[in-house]
């Protein structure tokens, strides 16, 4: 019937099985296109990310919040990420857009919600909560299983490594310039302390927002003196998901149709 | 008998280049114990310094020692690497079962292990330590060993390379090490099963080429003239793997001599990266590599050829090809453009076909010698590795439905489906391919005791038949839960209502995981009495037995 055809086929597997690197190469072909086909456009095609107003990178302060948040495994069990699904948009708010990770090295989405999803919990709890909270969790949500994390309280905030990230972060794309850079631990020493001459670096960030009000200029920890990890995660915490205007955000607009 | 000694003094090349390496690593840590920028990378820095050092002494003693029997005789197979792999591979499965159980136990009551003053034994720090001692220390180390195994008998050569193999295993080794000192820290890059940061990544980098590098110059001088279909599997896991490790691992240090990098692609591009690795780590760590095992170990052990030459062929290829497309299917309903997670879905589906060919070939494989599953335990327990790789690989489609997955997502479905896939497929081929090792490399002509390997199938068994079946459950309810609306058109539960419903079958998952341990402590009793050369239970039992008179048949 097609024994012909069939024989040919066994002839060409004969070939890679009698030669190893023509078995590396041919595996090496088979198992790159894919890959090729399904990542390559996302760096191309424009509307992968939408267009929208108040996005900006984030301020020193809140990026140390960040390298903290990754370094303790938050988002192992807090996803960033939010489905346009009814029960989750009712639960967590408007659902999340390409564009608001787009300054996240690498993205931060999660895969699992242990604890509930984290994308839009800026703003929803006070700091005094957030604090008492991190410090111990059962003391505010009695049936949590989250563990303590009350060692970030006392402990200084490491200014010296910021510039480099931020100057790595710059060669990667994100609009940090080089003032921003120059002044990245004097602006993370403002953001946590209102008593301080805040008003230029806030005015910066707020400026590639294009909006005023995206920083958050507070004492997040509550305690004087310089700001600790608890003031960085707190600022991160605070700012996650307040940046977009949704106001000036067109869900059904086709070019946001994806 | 007379053969020819490489007298002292003579080097062979082999050593004298990995002698170098070492040389080199050591440099370098130095340089980096020197400069480091914070403190984990000091910490890291001494521990590649101490590890270059002892490497480097060990190389001089060994040298220096002399030659008593030739080095690297091309006559003999290498079955020291293989040793020194079972036993890797056993210590670090206790590991991470153990580091498991730990972290079951502290989602069932928060105030176990942890420390407010210290973030060490957070469940944010240990849960990869978990992941990656199970998957790359335990998974890595069997497939490794094994495929050194394999390669060699099935190519009738020794492992190529002479030094090299030993400069895989020791190098990988260290990698582990350093990664999971790493999470500890709070050392992380944050993408899952990718988390090392990029100085490991660059030295698993280097260990990994080396790797595909002894085991393709293997199969160039085999003395075969076909490639054995188990060779293809754990060809192309070598190979795939590098790909992705590398690809996905592009970033950039924020400092030389610090520890903190951020990757190339940021937000949607990262992600989808990320989880076109992560799920052909999958697709090729956890599934082409243990199939490599199965094409071996199945009809070595039940005595029979492989079920079908012609299905191996198509399973593999159609395999290797529709497994790396799958990857969206992590990321449905996300911000990644639906064409993409439409194309993810679609080919996760195709896949139920090439798993389930694999799973055929693999049972059928028995055709003729079903038999030996009642009185041979090892087999039984390969046999229901291939059993849980069809469950597994026919779940996995399921969910990779954008509706299932709506439900699935997030939830503890998810981690009852890695499990199935993890304890029952990845766990018990590898349990199946070492009792196999033992026997065979340390030249036993049976296991010490028979009986404790029918004690650990079965409570291995049920530790795995209460973890799967727990997770179920508690993953559908509170998928179910999340999305539950009242009379009045509220959401019915706040989330934390959805937390503590899950608290009993979070018992039940530990005490599942709890026995898959206690089965695991077992089998590393039974191996070393085997390879201690114990004289085996049932032989003795037998032996102290009065002789009887036995019925004519």
């Amino acid at each position: 019937m097609s024994a012909a055809r069939e024989s040919w086929l066994m002839r060409q597997q004969k070939k890679f099985e009698k030669n190893t690197l023509l078995l590396l190469i041919g595996i090496l072909v088979v198992v790159a296109i894919g890959g090729i086909i399904e990542i390559v456009p996302l760096f191309y095609l424009k509307n992968t990310i939408e267009k929208v107003d108040g996005m900006r990178p984030y301020t020193p302060l809140e990026l140390a919040g960040q390298q903290i948040y990754v370094s303790e495994g938050c988002h192992v069990c807090h996803s960033q990420m939010i489905r346009p699904l009814r029960d989750e948009v009712e639960r967590y708010g408007h659902y999340s857009l390409a564009a608001e990770s787009m300054y996240d090295h690498p993205f931060l989405w999660g895969s699992k919600r242990t604890g509930p999803d984290l994308a839009r919990v800026g703003g929803k709890y006070s700091d005094e909560w957030q604090l008492q909270h991190l410090i111990d969790p059962r003391s505010v949500v009695p049936q949590s299983i989250m563990p303590p994390y009350a060692f970030l309280a006392g402990r200084p905030l490491d200014l010296s490594t910021l510039q480099d990230e931020m100057r790595a972060l710059k060669a990667e794309g994100v609009p940090y310039t080089d003032a921003m850079i120059a002044s990245a631990p004097a602006d993370a020493a403002a953001q946590a302390d209102p008593d301080s001459e805040f008003e230029t670096m806030q005015a910066v960030y707020d400026g590639i927002a294009g909006r005023k009000g995206s920083v958050q200029i507070r004492n997040f920890d509550g305690q004087p003196g310089p700001p600790s990890e608890m003031d960085a995660l707190i600022a991160y915490l605070q700012m996650l998901g307040t940046l977009v205007d949704f106001s000036t955000y067109q869900a059904d607009d086709l070019k946001n149709q994806r | 008998m007379t053969v020819a000694t490489s007298s002292r003094g003579s080097i062979d090349g082999s050593t004298f280049v990995v002698g170098f390496l070492t040389f080199c690593v050591l440099l370098f840590a130095i340089l980096g114990v020197a400069n480091a920028a914070d403190w984990a990378f000091r910490v890291h820095a001494w521990m590649f310094l101490i590890a270059a050092f002892a490497g480097m002494a060990f190389l001089l003693g060994w040298h220096e020692s002399g030659a008593a029997f030739p080095r690297f005789d091309p006559t003999y197979y290498e079955e020291g690497v293989v040793k020194a792999g079972i036993i890797a591979t056993m210590f670090w499965g206790i590991a991470g079962f153990l580091v498991g159980l730990v972290i079951a136990l502290q989602l069932t009551w928060p105030n176990l292990f942890y420390f407010p003053d210290f973030g060490w034994t957070n469940f944010g720090r240990m849960r990869p330590l978990h992941t990656s001692a199970v998957i790359f220390a335990f998974g890595g180390n069997a497939l490794i060993c094994t495929s050194f195994y394999v390669v060699q008998r099935t190519c009738r050569t020794r492992l190529a390379g002479g030094m090299w193999p030993w400069f895989v295993f020791w190098g990988y080794q260290l990698f582990i090490v350093i990664a999971g000192t790493g999470y500890l820290m709070g050392v992380t890059q944050s993408k899952e099963y990718a988390e090392p940061e990029w100085y490991a990544d660059i030295w698993l980098a280097i260990v990994w080429v080396t790797y595909l590098g002894v085991f393709v110059a293997t199969l160039l001088k085999r003395r075969e003239p076909h490639i054995y279909v188990a060779n293809w599997f754990y060809l192309a896991f070598i190979v795939t793997i590098a790909m992705l490790h590398i690809i996905n691992n592009l970033s950039l240090p924020a400092n030389l001599f610090g520890s903190k990098s951020f990757s190339l692609a940021s937000g949607v591009q990262s992600a989808l990266i990320q989880w076109w690795y992560g799920h052909n780590a999958v697709g090729f760590f956890l599934t082409a590599g243990f199939l490599a095992m199965m094409y071996y170990f199945i009809p070595k052990r039940a005595d029979r050829p492989v079920w079908s030459y012609r299905l191996s062929i198509v399973h593999f290829w159609s395999l290797i090809f529709i497994y790396i497309w799958a990857g969206p299917h992590h990321l449905h309903y996300t911000a990644l453009p639906q064409w993409a997670q439409t194309l993810g879905m679609t080919f996760s589906i195709m896949l139920w076909m090439p798993s389930w060919g694999g799973m055929i070939n693999g049972l059928m494989t028995l055709s003729g010698a079903w038999d030996k599953l009642r009185t041979d335990p090892v087999l039984r327990m390969l046999v229901v590795s291939v059993a849980f790789y069809g469950m597994a690989t026919f779940e996995g489609p399921v969910m990779s439905v954008r509706e299932v997955n709506a439900l699935s997502h997030y939830t503890d479905w998810g981690i009852g489906h890695v499990h199935s896939g993890a304890l029952g497929w990845v766990g018990f081929v590898t349990f199946g391919a070492m009792y196999c090792l033992t026997q065979w490399v340390w030249k036993r002509e049976k296991l010490y005791s028979t009986a404790l390997v029918e004690w650990h199938f079965w409570i291995a068994s049920l530790g795995v038949v209460l973890y799967i079946t727990s997770m179920w459950v508690s993953g559908i309810m509170e998928g179910l839960m999340w999305r539950a609306y009242n009379q009045f058109g509220f959401l019915e539960y706040s989330f934390i209502e959805t937390v503590s419903a899950k608290h009993v079958e979070y018992i039940v998952r530990a005490a599942g995981g709890g026995l898959y341990l206690t089965g695991a402590l077992i089998m590393i009793y039974n191996l070393v009495r085997t390879a201690r050369g114990d004289v085996p239970v049932e032989d003795r039992r037998r032996s102290s037995q009065p002789p009887t008179l036995q019925p004519a048949e």
